[in-house]
């Protein structure tokens, strides 16, 4: 078989106009959200240095082991540069370069994000709709944003968004009272960050009363906030794992006054260190179409002031796949000027009345030479040969009107709207 | 069905001959030192068998040009560190060839534990021949800021003032200490092991071949002729001297070694420890001010750019080389020593059709499914040249030496170094196209020249050398 003139890239992905066009309606419904909740937009580099990312508490060694790294064409000097892995860190990094202009900051964003992902199926680059909100102190930021990104997936109509909350708090907590040396304990939660939670049940060390909290924790899901409290009231839950359960209380006891249905997942944390406090996920026909979460600690790692942060990041790619074309907006009605004529005085009117057309808001296709119009369109306007005139056929209406002059066609196709 | 087999040069030969001996699949020249890379046994006329460097092989058998390989471990982990997915499978371990992968570093300076040094703030320089398995280490390993700087040998000699850290492969602690570095993590033990194309152990009857040689790493077969020959550990124990002003010139090893210690005696400047016959990584210079380390010529641009040394003598191409990577290093080629000619070439073989790399061009143009393979130690000149020639569609395929065994099966153009042709018309093959001449030449770093610390002497240094040019 002949191979095909050219190839994009393994795990690379096209956006065809279609594509497009639900990305884009995901975009602005995401875009306007966030600038109604006093969000503002920022875009960072798709290059960062690859130091960023490997401050401990940020990737997990899993994610860094697919991370796009390499010598920038000025990399003799070893420094690797990376394809933006992630987008929470990078704008970590903004605003601790450009602190000086905020107190605190609500910044989203859209961006792309590139993962390797071995078998080559699944896009390597992947679109993420992101939301920071850093000094947005706790438990009041966590509902902020999660309420924010509730609304935007309600308004992309998607109805029965499933809510997972987690506490990377207590995950860590739990952790440390397993007193395992340095090194195994970050063995072990990379491990678990990572999906591997079963390893946890399989260490013999700590408290007895740690090893059986730990299937109690980990082995059971709630809805509401007194599951947190029926946990914490157990004798034997030490104070380390406790303060976290406190935090992760208020977060609820707020979802709960929000009405905002929820179910807690403690094993639903994943893939990042960065995360302190609350992380969700949002599943959608159980699929993973978004997640975020309170990182405090991130900041100072990569060199900034220490403030409270937390964001979310809402996966375009997976929401493509079940936006309905119905939700979106009706696009405009588009005009096709097909211009029987090939002289410049036929040329030219079919210019000026496109333009005229255009100015009103409306999107005007100019066809030449027989050419098919690349889209289904309402109106087909004809300019007719030694410019006797103009044939206005309304596809919509199935009629046909024939006019003498452009402002007669304006008239009838900005009329028509 | 023909079984293709590539077997190692270097370290792993003598061993690999015994143990192939013992398996009854003998290989009449595969022996050190042979110039016939491509190997048939009587025995079993279905097995060819061909020679490589043993960094080459797991990329080898990788991309199914061979359906078995032999090489040590921390070759196949070099590979699979980097690209899991490779289709690639470790079969058997042979059991000789034993050593391990060890992160080190410098006896005389540096830390004293790993621990130690993750709890630096600063920026890590880390020296290896294994940059995957480098990098993998320091993630492993949660460094906060590194720098891995690929070698193509002698990594010893880096720490401490030129490298933080070293990984390299060992046969033990003993020898780790004897190349005066110390050990501060095994990370892996390492061994000669049999790999196999994954589709190739999937789909084809490489049973026998396999069983024979399973038969006799069951023998716990044991070698006498194992260990790294040579040079390598004659190491000077003299402590590391850092001090302001001094200025750090790089000389090389390998073919470059004698011509440049003859040239070095002609300007006057005595290096004991470095002659045409004796080889001291750290040779002693008679000038206090000036220190001396003997690295490959390959790896001096890189090290000068960083500011590693101030000075090297290396080759015009390893130059380019460089330059042709990173356009914006700052290293300059000062003097052109005049020793060391060759001529960079393009190669293919004999029986290909065509005449100069026009024709290549519009031979692979008019075929679509032909991709030209590029086998190169130059990877960055062979790359530019395919640009500037407007190849279309061509893959480079880099190579640590013995190019000329790649053509015409697991290559179609090779670009190399030639010095009279001799060796490659041997190989049946044809020079398409002269890329440049190369020589020896001087290349420093930017920043040393305005130094004020080292500029006299550096200038000293330039007008000794031009005499030597001269006079020579």
């Amino acid at each position: 078989m002949a191979e095909p003139i050219t190839q994009k890239c393994k795990g690379a992905r096209d956006l065809l106009p279609e594509d497009l066009e639900v990305f884009r309606y995901i975009e602005s419904v995401f875009r306007r959200s966030c600038l109604s909740w006093g969000y503002s937009e920022v875009r960072t580099p798709t290059l960062e240095y690859l130091s960023l990312f490997t401050a401990a508490g940020t990737l997990t060694p899993s994610m860094l082991g697919h991370v796009y790294s390499f010598l920038d064409w000025d990399g003799w000097s070893g420094e690797r540069v990376v394809l933006r892995p992630d987008g929470t860190i990078p704008i970590a990094r903004l605003y601790a370069e450009n602190s000086s202009r905020w107190e605190s900051a609500r910044l989203f964003y859209v961006t792309n994000v590139f993962v390797f992902e071995e078998t080559g199926m699944e896009s390597r680059e992947r679109w993420q709709c992101g939301a920071e909100f850093i000094n947005g102190g706790h438990p009041w930021g966590d509902v902020e944003v999660l309420s924010l990104a509730v609304e935007v997936l309600n308004n992309l109509g998607l109805s029965g968004v499933k809510i997972l909350l987690s506490h990377a708090g207590v995950l860590g907590a739990l952790i440390k009272e397993l007193k395992l040396d340095k090194g195994e304990e970050a063995r072990i939660l990379d491990r678990v960050l990572d999906g591997d939670w079963e390893v946890l049940t399989t260490i013999a060390s700590g408290e007895p009363a740690i090893r059986d909290l730990i299937p109690l924790i980990l082995g059971t899901t709630g809805s509401h906030s007194a599951f947190m409290k029926n946990l914490k009231s157990l004798p034997y839950v030490p104070k380390s794992v406790s303060s976290a359960v406190d935090e992760f209380i208020k977060v609820t006891e707020l979802l709960d006054a929000l009405g905002i249905e929820y179910q807690v997942d403690v094993t639903s944390v994943r893939g990042f260190e960065y995360y302190t406090g609350v992380c969700f996920q949002f599943l959608y026909q159980g699929k993973k179409v978004g997640s975020g979460g309170r990182y405090d600690n991130l900041l100072p790692l990569i060199g900034g002031k220490r403030a409270p942060a937390c964001g979310f990041a809402l996966y375009v790619d997976p929401l493509m796949r079940v936006v309905s074309a119905n939700n979106q907006p009706r696009t405009e009605q588009r005009v096709v000027i097909r211009c029987e004529d090939d002289t410049p005085e036929a040329i030219k009117t079919a210019f000026t009345l496109a333009g005229i057309l255009r100015s009103r808001g409306l999107l005007v296709e100019l066809s030449f030479a027989g050419l098919k119009p690349a889209a289904a369109h309402r109106w087909l306007v004809r300019v007719h040969r030694k410019l006797n005139g103009f044939s206005i056929i309304d596809r919509e209406r199935e009629q046909v009107r024939r006019v003498r002059s452009v402002n007669s066609v304006v008239d009838v196709v900005g009329g028509g709207l | 069905m023909r079984i293709n087999i590539a077997l190692p040069k270097g370290r792993l030969l003598p061993a690999t001959a015994c143990f192939l001996k013992e398996a009854g699949v003998e290989f009449a020249n595969y022996t050190e030192g042979t110039r016939i890379y491509r190997l048939q046994t009587e025995r079993y006329p279905f097995l060819s068998a061909k020679i490589f460097q043993e960094k080459d092989i797991p990329v080898q058998v990788a991309v199914g040009n061979y359906d078995l390989g032999i090489c040590g471990l921390d070759w196949v982990e070099e590979l699979l560190s980097k690209y899991p997915a490779s289709a690639l499978l470790k079969v058997l371990d042979l059991k000789y060839g034993r050593g391990s992968m060890y992160v080190t570093s410098s006896r005389f300076g540096g830390a004293n534990s790993l621990e130690e040094l993750l709890n630096q703030q600063h920026c890590l320089r880390i020296v290896s021949e294994y940059p995957n398995l480098a990098e993998a280490m320091a993630l492993r390993f949660r460094l906060r800021k590194f720098r891995i700087f690929p070698v193509w040998g002698a990594a010893e000699v880096y720490p401490p003032e030129n490298a933080d850290l070293a990984l390299l492969w060992a046969e033990s602690e003993a020898e780790v200490v004897a190349r005066g570095l110390f050990p501060l993590r095994n990370l892996f033990h390492t061994s000669a092991f049999l790999i196999a194309n994954k589709n190739s152990w999937e789909m084809k009857d490489l049973s026998p071949v396999v069983g024979l040689l399973a038969g006799a790493a069951c023998k716990e077969f044991k070698t006498s002729q194992e260990g790294r020959p040579g040079l390598t550990k004659c190491v000077s124990t003299i402590s590391p001297r850092t001090q302001a002003g001094q200025v750090w010139l790089a000389i090389p090893d390998g073919h470059q070694q004698a011509p440049t210690s003859e040239f070095l005696q002609r300007t006057g400047i005595v290096l004991e420890g470095y002659s045409s016959d004796r080889l001291d990584r750290r040779p002693h210079c008679s000038l206090e001010w000036l220190c001396v380390k003997v690295i490959r010529p390959q790896d001096m641009p890189l090290q000068v750019a960083n500011g590693n040394f101030d000075l090297a003598i290396t080759g015009t191409d390893w130059f380019l080389d460089h330059v042709y990577r990173f356009p914006s290093s700052p290293i300059i080629k000062l003097l052109d020593l005049g020793f060391g000619r060759v001529k960079v070439v393009a190669v293919t073989s004999k029986n290909l059709p065509v005449n100069n790399i026009t024709d290549l061009r519009h031979l692979s143009g008019s075929d679509r499914s032909f991709v030209v393979r590029v086998a190169s130690e130059y990877v960055n000149i062979a790359d530019k040249y395919l640009r500037d020639n407007h190849f279309s569609r061509y893959r480079l395929i880099p190579t640590w030496g013995a190019s000329e065994a790649f053509l015409p099966e697991d290559a179609d153009l090779l670009i190399e170094n030639t010095q009279t042709g001799r060796t490659l018309a041997e190989h049946d093959l044809k020079i398409i196209d002269t890329l440049f001449e190369s020589t020896a030449c001087l290349i420093a770093n930017k920043d040393s020249l305005q130094d004020q610390s080292k500029r006299e002497r550096i200038s000293g240094l330039i007008e000794v050398f031009q005499r030597a040019i001269a006079g020579g």
